[in-house]
């Protein structure tokens, strides 16, 4: 066994692997992509009349106002920042998440009028894996609806019908949970997601 | 939340899972032989024969298995040292629009580690530190390379179990180029176009700023000139306002490398938040085929054993093992998971949504639990939620898998020599129970296999609880933790449990890119990985120079329902032994201490 002849080989085998793996393959993929899905090959963003990005509608924002639904709580970053995606990584027993929960639900049920009683939607007051969740539950959803109904001067019937249609199901009727995508819905409420 | 619904897509990945072990199965049959004939032949076969040419290499030649293990070892050190160099770099080098700077000394060591084992633990986080070509050339590469040595090393042990009288195990020059080739390379194009199709990123633009519609005002910690925090008089960091008015949003070709992080068990994530990152896993579908990438290698290599071996039944009968161990896990994880977490429960969350902290509303309680448990039954490692949030059982489920060697379907190459280890313990506690010599597939197990096997299982054992008491004693170590109590030791042992098995995910609220962390982390990454492989591979070594004795009588059947029992009771009691008291100390008084309310 010669070790300088494995080096050799090895450096050759890995230049040629190098040029099929990191440099061909990737240039194919973004060739087909950037020509079958060019939307979503770079970043399903939302542009204003001026063509310049105003959202992802992938990527949750912040929204705080009562007449937009507000997004999960997020932990990247201050909240919402794309640049440090990121969950809490609180532990069940952690005193920090026990406190941020309940100032949470607090705020959540003071916000949207609810009893002391009422049980709130668990991902409407845990913060999500990404910090960057676009969806919100549909139990969520429909606890939001009076409140922004009201500060938009809309009939409950007509803003359930645009929360509806930017309600993402289960795919094929079985995979995954059906959530709210917030952006596109706090977008078109503005006019501004069409 | 529904229950019937979780039934039914259990059903389904299953099912899919077992639909497809048979085809690939055959069709790694012809992969990992270098006369096999595949329907890509036409296209890949001249570059195959060039490639070959260009090394000087004769594919036809096999090599003993000390040869084998030695091209081995020197193309993964010489590849490590091209990503850490390639780190080292990066402030020099294109395609960096973001101007990234050069990654730090003991981080590039931790990274190129990482990913020249195929563990991928993620010290840094991808949008924030590491530039397009780092992401596509440095790391990239290692998520293919890093697969084809795993798959590699689970032929040549397959091999040495096969032969009879033999004194070699086949060319890893030839494994490594075919196995990258014909396997990995043509799934990966399908793969990563489909997931371009979900709403995954595959571009080379920079970071596009996203105009805000509210504009957010957030408290952040003022620093002076030199970037250092400000500190008032009491020694506490004076916070300032800012205005957000932009969303950054990351860029990049996600796609073609997710694609080989999912199908190679590499689990390294473009982002930091990984697969639960809204790109790097759009939509429940995109997620159910990433679930099928990881387990879909792991899966074929026991139709691959038991059609080398000529007993479909045996390698049948080491799959049952692995589904049921699957299915058992996931099932606990779920309930756990499902239950939520009653410290919330009495601040008035709903319980019927379950434990949402660290998920996505696109997964729910149900795809969490499930991507966990295959994350970690496989040595994949990316994660769709945060298993530092898990509930203390549901958590313990994905350390649980990690420390059991990761041998239920596992890595690609890496479960199915891992499993093979067990398989030979298995077959020696069978032959002790009734007084004869163990036999495997008509070979004698005799003590040489067994102290190898045991060699694999000790220094698993060792290498995690070694560096986990370490760390628990030193101030290195619980710095680092995010959270107090028996909480922040399952974060310790959790690290170390991962990086061992080589699989890379975490418990991430530990602040691991520290000096310390980062470099015994990285040291007990290359123990996970060589010091188990060389073993194995003296193992197969062995069994391919042995001679064949025909069955008997008394001869242990490797096949049906007895022997895929006493591989799970096998597998289960090392794991017991090895890690129950550590997992006492964490996630079980946890457990306990979560339904008295005791908060830490």
């Amino acid at each position: 066994m010669n070790i300088l002849k494995e080096i050799k080989t090895s450096a050759v085998v890995t230049l040629i692997l190098l040029a099929i793996c990191c440099g061909l393959y990737p240039v194919v993929v973004w060739g087909a992509g950037q020509l079958l899905f060019p939307q979503k090959a770079n970043g399903s963003l939302v542009l204003d009349d001026a063509g310049k990005p105003i959202a992802s509608t992938l990527l949750g924002q912040a929204f705080t106002a009562d007449k937009y639904f507000s997004p999960r709580p997020s932990a990247a970053g201050t909240g919402y920042d794309s640049t440090s995606s990121a969950g809490s990584n609180y532990g069940a027993t952690s005193q920090a998440l026990h406190d941020a929960v309940q100032q949470r639900v607090a705020d959540y049920r003071k916000a949207n009028g609810l009893s002391d009683s009422q049980p709130v939607p668990a991902d409407a007051v845990e913060a999500s894996g990404s910090g960057l969740d676009p969806h919100i539950s549909l139990k969520n959803a429909a606890l939001q609806l009076p409140r922004v109904a009201k500060a938009r001067n809309l009939s409950e019937d007509d803003l359930k019908k645009l929360v509806d249609l930017y309600t993402d199901g289960r795919d094929f009727g079985i995979l995954g949970e059906p959530g709210v995508n917030v952006v596109k819905l706090n977008l078109a409420l503005d006019g501004k997601y069409k | 939340m529904n229950a019937a619904l979780g039934w039914i897509q259990l059903a389904l990945f299953l099912g899919l899972v077992l639909l497809i072990t048979k085809p690939l199965g055959l069709y790694l049959v012809q992969v990992l032989d270098s006369r096999g004939r595949t329907w890509l032949d036409p296209l890949l076969g001249p570059i195959e024969r060039l490639t070959y040419r260009l090394c000087g290499v004769d594919p036809h030649r096999e090599q003993s298995w000390k040869g084998y293990t030695v091209s081995m070892l020197i193309f993964s050190l010489f590849t490590m040292l091209v990503t850490y160099t390639l780190l080292r770099l990066q402030g020099m080098l294109p395609l960096n629009p973001q101007g990234f700077s050069s990654v730090a000394d003991h981080l590039a060591f931790n990274t190129a580690a990482s990913f020249t084992t195929n563990t991928n633990w993620q010290s840094y986080s991808g949008e924030s530190t590491m530039s397009y070509l780092s992401q596509m050339v440095a790391l990239a590469s290692q998520n293919f390379f890093s697969a084809a040595v795993g798959i590699a090393i689970a032929a040549a042990l397959v091999r040495g179990i096969a032969r009879h009288s033999a004194q070699t195990i086949g060319n890893f020059w030839t494994d490594l180029v075919r196995t990258i080739y014909y396997l990995l390379l043509p799934i990966c194009v399908v793969f990563a176009v489909f997931l371009i199709s979900q709403g995954m990123i595959q571009n080379f633009k920079g970071y596009d700023a996203a105009a805000l519609t509210e504009k957010e005002t957030v408290q952040v910690p003022k620093t002076d000139a030199s970037g250092a925090q400000v500190k008032d008089a009491k020694g506490n960091t004076v916070m300032v306002s800012q205005v957000v008015d932009t969303q950054t949003i990351p860029e990049g070709p996600m796609a073609s490398q997710v694609a080989i992080k999912m199908l190679g068990t590499n689990g390294g994530g473009f982002t930091n938040a990984n697969a639960a990152h809204p790109f790097e896993n759009p939509t429940p579908f995109s997620n159910l085929i990433q679930l099928l990438s990881i387990f879909a290698i792991p899966s074929a290599l026991t139709y691959y054993l038991g059609r080398m071996v000529k007993s479909s039944g045996h390698g049948w009968s080491v799959w049952a093992a692995m589904a049921i161990l699957f299915v058992g896990a996931f099932l606990v994880c779920w309930h756990y998971e499902a239950a939520g977490n009653p410290i919330l429960t009495q601040l008035g969350v709903d319980p019927a949504d379950g434990n949402m902290e660290g998920k996505e509303v696109r997964f729910g309680v149900f795809n969490s639990a499930l991507f966990a448990t295959v994350t970690t039954d496989a040595s994949c490692g990316a994660v769709n939620s945060m298993h530092d949030s898990f509930t203390p059982l549901g958590g313990l489920i994905p350390l649980f898998n990690i420390e059991l060697g990761e041998v239920v379907f596992g890595g690609v190459g890496a479960g199915l020599y891992g499993m093979l280890v067990f398989v030979i313990v298995a077959v020696f506690i069978a032959g002790l129970m009734v007084g004869r010599t163990p036999e495997y597939l008509g070979k004698k197990i005799q003590s040489f296999e067994v102290k190898m096997s045991m060699l694999v299982l000790l220094v698993l054992a060792m290498d995690i609880l070694g560096f986990t008491a370490w760390a628990s004693v030193s101030d290195w170590g619980k710095a680092g933790l995010n959270n107090n109590g028996p909480h922040g030791f399952s974060e310790m042992l959790y690290a170390y449990s991962s990086v061992t098995g080589n699989n890379g995910s975490a418990f991430a609220g530990l602040t691991a890119s520290t000096y310390w962390y980062d470099t015994t982390l990285a040291i007990g990454m290359l123990i996970g990985r060589f010091l188990m492989i060389i073993p194995i591979m003296a193992i197969a070594g062995s069994l391919a120079a042995k001679k064949l004795v025909p069955a008997g009588p008394g001869s242990f059947p490797v096949s049906g329902g007895t022997f895929t029992f006493l591989l799970i009771g096998t597998v289960l009691l090392v794991g017991a032994l090895n890690f129950l008291p550590a997992l006492t100390l964490g996630p079980v008084v946890e457990h306990f201490l979560m339904w008295s309310g005791k908060l830490f």
